[in-house]
């Protein structure tokens, strides 16, 4: 399936084309994906620290991810949606990129991996999970992560 | 000396422009400037929403800081050495940056902020450490930090932006706030 067809759609949309030729648009927009970075890495990395022992470890694994789950969510949600605005300003470059799709891959599995496996883990019943399964689910979601932040940076410095 | 010409003569020097022109080595310190913004800002953010009572209600706050300030302190770190890194290898144009000044101001006054909670309304913890009730100067605390986090980033990332760089023809606010020489204003 040839994608390039689509891509060049997203170009020619209206809003894609009100971002590229506003001065301010994609940087704003940019400024505020940044922040729902910063969100959402606290947000991951609170529950996922405490999978490997660290961070707050007095308290339970279950309590700590019902509070990082909405900030979770709705960091997740400004990232998307600014992500997809970042994303209609320059659709070709990005078919042509390959740290795009190394990101966009990332992310795939990231979001699978959080709400199926991870949520699982992090909602079982104390002690239900061993500790050794703990810490793959938390070093594999600190790697997926960690790859969608690396490679949407990389998109930046490539083209 | 002014600071002006000590940044010229930074940028003058072997390792500024070796950083400068490198083909990885900058985009790499610049990726770990930008990524440990989740380990430093995202935990700083948590003990923010935390004062306000919109997350980890249940935990002590001292708990947050003792588990979390040594992860915060290393983020930190790494962000002001990436920081001073990508400072060095473009110190003229970072130095006349309006962003860059405005992410300065902001940076002293979150560190001012931090400062003050710690040295007066977070030495009677205890007596609040478990409570959602936070105190309101404590909240407060929490807003200004959330607040100027904000603004250092959004500048930060601006600094990348050259719309107000000295090189351009700026008006009379932006040469004064960036420092712009006549010369680089083309009036000489």
């Amino acid at each position: 399936m040839n994608l390039l067809p689509f891509f060049q759609w997203c170009e020619a949309t209206s809003l894609g084309t009100a971002i590229r030729e506003t001065t301010w648009a994609f940087a704003v927009i940019e400024s505020v994906h940044l922040l729902a970075l910063a969100v959402i890495g606290g947000a991951v990395l609170l529950v996922d620290l405490r999978l490997l022992g660290f961070g707050l470890r007095h308290q339970r694994i279950n309590d700590l991810a019902s509070d990082a789950w909405p900030w979770l969510n709705r960091s997740l949600a400004v990232m998307l949606v600014t992500g997809i605005g970042l994303f209609l300003s320059e659709p070709t470059k990005c078919y042509y990129s390959t740290p795009f799709w190394f990101k966009m891959s990332s992310l795939a599995l990231a979001i699978m991996f959080t709400y199926t496996v991870h949520r699982k883990v992090v909602f079982a019943e104390e002690g239900r999970i061993s500790p050794v399964a703990c810490t793959i689910v938390g070093v594999v979601s600190i790697a997926l992560w960690l790859g969608v932040g690396a490679g949407g940076r990389w998109i930046g410095f490539s083209g | 000396m002014s600071l002006l010409s000590f940044c010229q003569w930074l940028a003058d020097t072997p390792g500024s422009i070796a950083l400068h022109e490198s083909l990885f080595m900058y985009p790499v310190v610049e990726s770990v400037h930008v990524l440990t913004l989740c380990v430093f800002v995202g935990m700083s953010t948590m003990l923010d929403l935390r004062l306000l009572g919109l997350t980890l209600r249940r935990v002590p706050l001292t708990d947050i800081t003792s588990r979390l300030f040594p992860w915060m302190f290393a983020g930190f770190a790494v962000m002001v050495i990436t920081g001073i890194a990508l400072f060095y290898a473009i110190p003229v144009r970072s130095y006349q940056s309006i962003w860059f000044r405005m992410k300065v101001v902001l940076l002293i006054c979150a560190g001012l902020n931090a400062w003050i909670f710690h040295a007066t309304i977070y030495k009677s913890v205890r007596q609040w450490d478990v409570t959602e009730d936070v105190p309101p100067r404590a909240r407060l605390a929490g807003i200004l930090s959330l607040v100027f986090w904000t603004g250092i980033i959004v500048f930060g990332r601006m600094i990348a932006y050259n719309w107000y760089d000295c090189d351009r023809p700026q008006s009379a606010l932006v040469v004064w706030v960036a420092g712009c020489t006549a010369e680089q204003q083309g009036r000489k």
